[in-house]
C-alpha cells in the first residue's frame, strides 16, 4: 500500500506540471503581452516597460517559466491589480467558506442521492424508478445558475423561508475556524442561522452531483443485483434486507466513490456561479470578481488553487478506492 | 424477433423506437431546431433596435407572452432568437471536439508507442481541470466573446473522445478484420479511416449527442458570468445575467425564468436524445 501511496504521489508531478504549464501558457497567450493588460488603459508606456522589467518579461520564456513555477511553488501567486491583497493570503482566507459549501452540497448529494438510487434498482421499473430518473434527468439537465435563481425566488422572495444571501444574518458573528457551522456550534449560537443560509446554496450547488449520484448508484447497484453471488444469497433464503445491505451494496458503491470524488471538480467550478448568485464570500464569487474586474492574478490563482484541490481529491479518492477494494493489486 | 432480412440500421432504428427516452428527446429537439429555423421568419428581431422604454419591465400579457425586460425588449422574440445561438454554439463546440478528440485518439491507440504517451499527458492535464473552470480560465484570458466561449466549451471536451476513442481502438486493431486487413499490406490511413473509424462511430454519436447538451450548459455558464456573448445579443445565459446584474431578475422573474427554462429544456432534449440513441446503437452499454 506505501508504495503504491509513493507511486501514485509521484504521477502527481507531470500532472502539477501540465497543470502549471498551461496556467503559463494561458497568461502569455493574452492578446498584447500581460503588462499592458494588467496596467490596462490606465498605464503609460514608462509604467508598462517598468512593469514588464519587474515581471521578467523581458526574458526569456523558458527561464520565466521556471520563476512562475519557483513563485508557484513558494506560494506566490502575485497579488490582486483591483485591491493588491497577496491572491494567496485571500485564497486562504476564503477557502473555508467555499469548502463548507461544498461539503454542505456533497452531504445533501450523498445522502440523497444514493438511497435514491438504490431504492430505484431495487423497485426497478416501478412508478418509483420512473419518478427517480425523471427527478434525476431534470437534475443533470438544469444549469446550476438558474437552480440558484429560481430556489432563491421561491424559498426567499417569495415564500420568505430562508435568507437569500450570505452566511450570517448578524454582523456580530465570532468566526474561529471560518467554518461557520462548526464556529456555531464551539460558540453555541447561531446555529440556526448558519444552517439557514446554507440551505439554499448547498441544494442549488448539490443537485448536479446529487442526480449523478442516483443515476450511477441505480445503475451499479442493479449490475450488482444480476450477479452470481447475490442469486446464491437470495437462494440460501436471506431476506432481501440482509442481501441488499450486506452483499449488494458495498460491492455496488465502489464506482459511486470515485464519481463522488470527480463530482467534487464540478462543485468547485460550481461554486463560482453558485457563490456569485447567492453573494457567498468563497472563493467562487472572487473568481467572478476577477473576471469582472479583468484582474488576471486573482482568475490565475483561482483556477490553479480548484485544480490542484481537484486533482489532489481525486487522489485521495483513489487512494481510498485501492483500500477499498480488495481485487485491486498495488501495481 | 430479429429475422434475418433486418439491416443493423433497420434494427436500430427499431429499438430507437422502443425508447420512450428517445421519442421524447427527438421531439423536443426537433421542437427546438424548428424555433431556431422559424425565428426569423416569424419574429424578424434587430437586436440593436428593438428598445421601447415605455415598455419596461411588463409582466407577460396576450402581447407580450414572456413578458418585457428592462429595456421593454420582447422577451419571446429574444428567447426564440436565443435558441439560434445556443443551437449553435452547442453544435460547433462539439464539431471541434469531436473531431480533434476523435482523430487524436485514434493516432494515440492505432500507433501506440511515444505519440500515446503524449497523447496521454495532454488528456490527464485536460482532465485535472474540472470543464467549466478550464472554459473560464480560457475565455478570461483570450477575452470574452460569442466565438472564444465555442472555443474553449469546444476545448474542453477533447479528452472525452480522445479516452472514448483510443479505447475502442486498442481492442479494434487486435480483431481478424484489422488484422486481416493489415496482413493483406493495406496502408495506416486506410485500415484506420476504411476499417476502424466506422467501427467507433455508434459510441461517439451517443457521445456527441449528450455532449450538445454539456455544451449548451457551459456556454450559457460563460455567457451568465460575462465571458460569452455579449450584449445585446439574445443569448439565454447573457439574458439571465441581464436579470440578475440588473438586479430586476426577483422582482420581474420572467427575465430569467424563461430563458433559463429553455436552456433547460434544450439540455433536456439532447440528454434523452443521448440515452435513446445509447439505447439503438449500443445496445450491450448498461443503462
Amino acid at each position: 500500500m506505501w508504495s503504491y501511496t509513493a507511486r501514485r504521489l509521484l504521477g502527481l508531478i507531470p500532472v502539477l506540471v501540465g497543470i502549471s504549464l498551461l496556467v503559463f501558457m494561458l497568461l502569455h497567450l493574452i492578446p498584447g503581452d500581460p503588462a499592458t493588460v494588467l496596467l490596462g488603459e490606465r498605464g503609460t508606456v514608462e509604467q508598462i516597460a517598468a512593469l514588464k522589467e519587474r515581471m521578467g518579461l523581458n526574458k526569456p520564456l523558458l527561464e520565466q517559466y521556471f520563476i512562475f513555477v519557483g513563485q508557484l511553488l513558494r506560494g506566490d501567486l502575485g497579488s490582486s491589480t483591483f485591491s493588491l491583497i497577496p491572491v494567496s493570503e485571500e485564497l486562504a482566507r476564503r477557502w473555508p467558506a467555499t469548502f463548507e459549501l461544498a461539503l454542505a452540497a456533497m452531504f445533501i448529494a450523498i445522502t440523497v442521492g444514493i438511497p435514491s438510487g438504490i431504492l430505484a434498482a431495487v423497485r426497478k421499473n416501478t412508478r418509483l424508478d420512473n419518478i427517480s430518473s425523471i427527478i434525476s434527468l431534470l437534475g443533470v439537465s438544469v444549469p446550476v445558475f438558474y437552480l440558484g435563481l429560481l430556489l432563491m425566488y421561491l424559498f426567499a422572495v417569495n415564500l420568505h423561508w430562508l435568507p437569500p444571501s450570505t452566511r450570517v444574518s448578524s454582523n456580530s458573528f465570532q468566526s474561529i475556524t471560518g467554518l461557520f457551522v462548526l464556529d456555531s456550534i464551539i460558540q453555541r449560537k447561531g446555529f440556526v442561522d448558519v444552517i439557514a443560509h446554507l440551505i439554499l446554496p448547498a441544494l442549488a450547488l448539490g443537485t448536479i452531483p446529487l442526480a449523478i449520484l442516483t443515476r450511477i448508484t441505480r445503475s451499479a447497484m442493479l449490475e450488482v443485483l444480476s450477479q452470481d453471488y447475490v442469486r446464491t444469497a437470495k437462494a440460501k433464503g436471506l431476506a432481501e434486507r440482509v442481501v441488499i445491505w450486506r452483499h449488494a451494496l458495498k460491492n455496488a458503491l465502489l464506482p459511486v466513490v470515485t464519481i463522488i470524488g470527480l463530482q467534487f471538480g464540478t462543485l468547485l467550478s460550481g461554486a463560482i456561479l453558485t457563490e456569485t448568485i447567492f453573494s457567498w464570500p468563497g472563493i467562487g464569487s472572487w473568481v467572478y470578481m476577477g473576471i469582472t474586474n479583468r484582474d488576471y492574478p486573482v482568475v490565475q490563482g483561482g483556477v490553479v488553487f480548484i485544480a490542484v484541490v481537484f486533482v489532489l481529491v481525486n487522489l485521495i479518492v483513489d487512494l481510498l478506492y485501492a483500500r477499498l477494494d480488495p481485487r485491486i493489486q498495488y501495481r | 424477433m430479429v429475422t434475418f432480412m433486418e439491416s443493423p440500421t433497420r434494427q436500430a432504428l427499431k429499438r430507437f423506437l422502443k425508447s420512450t427516452s428517445g421519442k421524447i428527446g427527438l421531439g423536443l429537439a426537433v421542437l427546438i431546431v424548428l424555433m431556431a429555423l422559424l425565428a426569423p421568419v416569424l419574429k424578424p428581431y434587430d437586436p440593436t433596435t428593438d428598445r421601447n422604454y415605455l415598455n419596461r419591465v411588463k409582466p407577460p400579457s396576450v402581447e407580450h407572452i414572456f413578458g418585457t425586460d428592462n429595456l421593454g425588449r420582447d422577451v419571446f422574440t429574444r428567447v426564440m432568437h436565443g435558441s439560434r445561438i445556443s443551437l449553435r454554439v452547442g453544435l460547433l463546440a462539439v464539431a471541434l471536439s469531436l473531431v480533434t478528440g476523435t482523430v487524436l485518439g485514434l493516432l494515440a491507440g492505432y500507433f501506440r508507442g511515444s505519440l500515446e504517451v503524449v497523447i496521454g499527458w495532454f488528456t490527464d492535464i485536460m482532465l485535472a481541470f474540472p470543464s467549466t473552470l478550464l472554459a473560464i480560465a480560457i475565455v478570461a484570458v483570450v477575452g470574452p466573446s460569442l466565438t472564444n466561449a465555442m472555443i474553449a466549451v469546444g476545448i474542453t471536451q477533447i479528452p472525452v473522445y480522445i479516452r472514448l476513442t483510443r479505447s475502442m481502438v486498442l481492442s479494434l486493431r487486435e480483431l481478424d478484420f484489422v488484422q486481416a486487413a493489415n496482413a493483406l499490406g493495406a496502408a495506416s490511413p486506410r485500415i484506420l479511416l476504411r476499417h476502424i473509424l466506422p467501427s467507433t462511430l455508434p459510441p461517439l454519436i451517443v457521445q456527441a449527442t449528450l455532449s450538445i447538451g454539456t455544451a449548451t450548459i457551459e456556454a450559457a455558464a460563460l455567457g451568465f458570468l460575462g465571458l460569452g456573448a455579449q450584449p445585446p445579443m439574445p443569448e439565454w445565459g447573457a439574458m439571465l445575467a441581464d436579470s440578475f446584474t440588473g438586479g430586476y431578475a426577483m422582482n420581474s422573474p420572467w427575465t430569467m425564468l424563461f430563458p433559463g427554462f429553455f436552456i433547460m429544456l434544450t439540455v433536456l432534449a439532447f440528454n434523452l436524445l443521448g440515452d435513446g440513441l445509447r439505447d439503438a446503437l449500443d445496445p450491450r452499454a448498461l443503462k
